[in-house]
């Protein structure tokens, strides 16, 4: 069912050609136009996308919706595309992602509307390619160029010190793709004159090299996932960013990095893996634990999220090298759980700071009397973002700490610290934001939330609860190819 | 005593320029100023029909003629065709600039013709005094360019500076010249090639000569450390004319390197390799880092120009056919975003403006957001980020210098255009980011419009699709050193 067609082709260019169409209405005085244009363009991406998930063969580990072509024959590059039980999900995350962006943005950005709601379309699309493709180059091409839309989604809508958080966003992440670029070149000239990702799996590297391509990739993925410690650029780029950007950034684009370990580095590198996993570990940890007592100490409400999703992410990486199904299916589904969270978290300050323009958790104090509805809301999310049983945070979290428990009892208990902190830090801020008594008088005029926000934010609770009561159809998903992972891992290629 | 009429067809686009020229300069004293756009269509019509006769002379396999001391090769043709396109382009970004201030006349057109054909001898050069000619008839014309603003005082001195270093690294390259003609008894490329392939010549002289040699060349491409007269020149140049010096030039220079080094002393690689890994190195390093520090735009992309050299060298110090392919993929792409960059600094100025600062692109999203979004796309490029052409380029020299085994240049050079990448991303910060300093509206001619537009689309383009220049520059490779 899977051969010959272009589905995935079309998921990844339809956003892009919507954002060139939105891009094309020009200035602000058709900017309801550009909206319309960008929901149609995200809607229809987002049904689009829904026939991969589907449609897709639960029972195999191979690439599925493949598309081969030949692009750039000299360096035996090709156009190739296909998805597995791994990146199949995060297609249908960025889809869903990018609709939620653009309705959320709606009123929201009044100035360049037309060149936001591109952006944003266009980053879809290359993310989408990211997940999807196989081959090297096209890989890197997709990876380096979501960089540029990003990079003016910040600067352009982002907040007072933007253009700092712009340019360390760039350069951070560009620092680390350009090993990777390295990374790719040698193992071209070492496969023999290949780029395609699947002939990476069984090419065999002594254990020096591997390290060294394991660092290469590190530096790439690391930065972007964050771990601890290039993590810092996260909490500026959130922070700056327009709402759509951080929804964007925290839900989608730290899944990249993550994604690249699984991609790259665990069945390309296995040895190294294993060499490196109490490294791995170790980092994943810190970053658990330390930053989960950073996010503890903010004052800003979206520093106090990014510093919560580093770490989040933590879990995901920390699952990864435990080298176990349990683990490994674990992490993905708090990627997935994760993307949900942090959107609404990001959402839900973004309400908050449309109406108030402050991120300041001191400005607030007794929302719900103003805002019952959206209070309502923030407190599923924030026991969502604390791991409470019922929501999908609870699901991965879970897996992980019991994965760490079987391997060393105390990398399970170090993790398990994360449901402490991890409520200490968002309770007390939705406490301090929400209840008591009226602040002040600018909290006194709140409106409560819009229906389009309702729309949104209900969308969203939607899938948190969704997939925190029934999982099986995510795990369902990716259980063959998470096995055929393992296997990979497992074979060593010395 | 019989002298044999030697074959001029493959010289055929060479005289065609020369009588072309030697007719423009002639006409143009009959017109008047009203009428001078004669002077400009001339040129351009030189340039198509020179084209055309490239083309159609265009043979599989390299001929020689006046004593195997020309070669028409499939390398030299592209390399032409690339040139007249560099040209042409830059002679219609110039047009207004040089009309607003004074040097639209003849004496224009008739340098960058001469310029033109010193770059044509140059490419299709087979002997070492060819060589030089061409060289020399390419320099004495840019300097003329350089100084053509006589009422300026900044240009004069930089065409000054331009003369005297230009003139003592001829001086240099003439002296390496002599000494391997004082090693291998010839001026001849092919025949010295044949002498140190079979290390008949005397190695000590050989390499001394080299070094010279070398040290001539990297002069003329610009790279440390004799990179000094670059950034003087480019800024204190007419913009029009930095535009010229920045353009097809390079593509010249590319080709002398390969004549004098690739196809003469490719037995001598071992030395000149070690000697470029150095140069590549300093220059990738200082061109990336001082660049930070400009605030003149132009001054700004003539470091540039220079850590784009250093990444040139990565293609030829592999010493692989897949390295000359690579770095004439690179160069052509360079041509292209240079073009393109110093030709939006042109668009932006005006009669009794120059847009020479970094400040004056302060928002130019809000101003023109079609031109701020060509100009992204050359920043882009220069930067070396997909989807543009530019990552190729980066791409290809980098796997070529590491299939050659130099991990450690790659890594660096790596690491280099992270640093470069700042700067870049400082245009598109104030352009995007910023508020307009003034909003005097951009009103380019209509054909600088468009071909502007397709300048700043072709980089992005090719870097959808950069299969055809690759394997262009591949096939001109192969054909000529095969």
């Amino acid at each position: 069912m899977s051969e010959g067609s272009t589905l995935l082709s079309w998921v990844i260019w339809l956003p892009i050609l919507a954002g060139l169409l939105v891009l094309a209405t020009g200035s602000d005085r058709n900017a309801q136009f550009a909206r319309l244009i960008a929901l149609i363009g995200a809607g229809a991406n987002f049904l689009m996308s829904i026939p991969l998930f589907t449609g897709f063969n639960r029972l195999t580990s191979d690439m599925q919706f493949v598309e081969k072509a030949s692009w750039i024959e000299t360096f035996n590059v090709s156009y190739h595309l296909g998805v597995d039980g791994i990146s199949v999900l995060f297609i249908i995350l960025t889809t869903f992602t990018t609709l939620l962006v653009v309705i959320a943005g709606w009123k929201v950005i009044e100035k360049k509307v037309a060149q936001y709601m591109a952006a944003f379309l266009i980053m879809s699309g290359l993310m989408i390619g990211v997940f999807s493709a196989l081959d090297a180059v096209l890989f890197y091409v997709f990876w380096e160029a979501m960089l540029i839309p990003m990079f003016i989604a910040i600067g352009v809508w982002g907040g007072p010190n933007r253009v700092y958080a712009a340019v360390k966003f760039f350069l951070y992440t560009l620092l680390g793709s350009l090993l990777m670029l390295v990374a790719f070149i040698y193992l071209y000239h070492k496969s023999g004159g290949s780029f395609s990702i699947l002939d990476y799996h069984s090419i065999q590297l002594d254990l020096d090299v591997q390290v060294l391509l394991f660092i290469a990739f590190f530096t790439a993925f690391a930065v972007k996932v964050p771990m601890f410690p290039v993590h810092t650029w996260l909490p500026d780029a959130h922070v700056e960013a327009p709402t759509g950007g951080s929804v964007v950034l925290a839900a989608i684009m730290l899944k990249l990095g993550a994604y690249g370990f699984l991609r790259f580095s665990l069945p390309i590198l296995p040895d190294a893996s294993h060499a490196l996993s109490g490294f791995m570990i170790t980092l994943s940890l810190i970053a658990v634990v330390y930053i989960g007592l950073v996010a503890l100490a903010q004052s800003d409400m979206k520093k106090l999220i990014a510093y919560s999703s580093i770490s989040h992410m933590g879990f995901v990486t920390l699952g990864f090298f435990l080298f176990s199904d349990l683990g490994m299916e674990g992490a993905l589904v708090q990627m997935i759980s994760h993307g949900f969270i942090s959107a609404a978290m990001f959402l839900c300050v973004g309400v908050m700071y449309d109406r108030m323009h402050s991120r300041e958790i001191s400005d607030y104090g007794g929302v719900v009397n103003t805002m019952p509805k959206f209070a309502a809301f923030f407190m599923l999310f924030a026991m969502a973002n604390s791991g409470l049983p019922g929501t999908s945070g609870f699901v991965g979290e879970f897996m992980v700490i019991l994965a760490a428990l079987k391997v060393n009892f105390w990398y399970g208990f170090l993790a398990a610290t994360t449901l402490i902190f991890g409520a200490a830090y968002t309770l007390w801020m939705y406490k301090r934001v929400v209840f008591g008594p009226v602040a002040n008088t600018h909290v006194e005029h709140l409106t409560d939330i819009t229906k389009r926000e309702i729309l949104v934010l209900g969308l969203l609770a939607v899938a948190v609860l969704g997939m925190g009561l029934y999982p099986l159809p995510f795990t369902e998903v990716m259980h063959a190819s998470v096995n055929n992972l393992l296997a990979h891992v497992a074979q060593s290629k010395l | 005593m019989t002298f044999p009429m030697p074959n001029l067809i493959p010289a055929l686009p060479e005289i065609f320029v020369l009588v072309m020229v030697s007719l423009i300069l002639i006409i143009d004293l009959f017109l008047s100023a009203k009428n001078r756009f004669i002077t400009y269509a001339l040129t351009q019509i030189t340039l198509l029909g020179a084209a055309w006769i490239t083309v159609s002379t265009h043979g599989a396999v390299p001929e020689y003629t006046f004593s195997n001391m020309f070669v028409d090769d499939a390398m030299s043709d592209v390399l032409k065709l690339m040139s007249y396109i560099a040209v042409s382009v830059v002679l219609v970004y110039s047009r207004t600039y040089i009309s607003q201030r004074g040097m639209f006349r003849g004496e224009f057109f008739a340098l960058a013709l001469f310029a033109l054909l010193g770059m044509m001898v140059m490419i299709s050069a087979n002997h070492f005094l060819v060589l030089y000619m061409g060289l020399e008839l390419l320099s004495l014309s840019l300097y003329a360019m350089v100084a053509l603003q006589r009422d300026s005082s900044v240009a004069t001195e930089a065409a000054m500076k331009y003369f005297v270093l230009g003139a003592l690294a001829s001086g240099l390259l003439l002296y390496g010249m002599s000494m391997l003609y004082g090693a291998t008894g010839s001026l001849n490329i092919n025949q010295v090639a044949t002498v140190i392939q079979h290390s008949t010549g005397n190695h000590v002289v050989l390499t001394f000569g080299l070094v010279f040699i070398v040290a001539g060349l990297a002069f003329k491409l610009g790279v440390v450390p004799f990179h000094m007269w670059i950034p003087d020149v480019y800024q204190g140049a007419p913009t029009a004319v930095t535009l010229f010096i920045g353009s097809a030039p390079k593509i010249a220079a590319f080709a002398f390197v390969m004549r004098l080094l690739v196809e003469g002393l490719q037995g001598l690689v071992q030395d000149w390799q070690g000697m470029l890994v150095i140069m590549a190195v300093l220059s990738m390093a200082i061109g990336n880092i001082v660049a930070i520090a400009q605030t003149n735009i132009k001054r700004m992309l003539a470091y540039s120009t220079i850590s784009h050299m250093g990444f040139l060298l990565l293609g030829f110090l592999s010493g692989s056919l897949n390295g000359y392919s690579s770095s004439m993929f690179y160069v052509l792409v360079y041509v292209l975003m240079s073009v393109g960059g110093f030709g939006m600094v042109l668009l932006m100025s005006r009669q009794g403006f120059e847009a020479e600062n970094l400040d004056d692109f302060k928002g130019l999203n809000q101003r023109k957001p079609w031109y701020a979004f060509m100009m992204l796309l050359f920043m882009f490029s220069m930067a070396g980020i997909p989807p543009t052409v530019g990552f190729y380029a980066k791409l290809s020299v980098l796997q070529a210098a590491l299939q050659a085994g130099f991990l450690w240049l790659v890594v660096a050079a790596v690491l280099f255009s992270v640093i470069g990448a700042f700067y870049y991303l400082r245009i598109i910060k104030l352009m995007y980011f910023d508020a307009p300093l003034d909003d005097t509206p951009i009103r380019p001619e209509g054909d600088m419009a468009i071909l502007m537009s397709t300048n700043g689309l072709a980089v992005l383009a090719l870097g959808i699709m950069p299969q055809p220049l690759m394997a262009l520059c591949a096939y001109a490779i192969q054909r000529s050193l095969l």
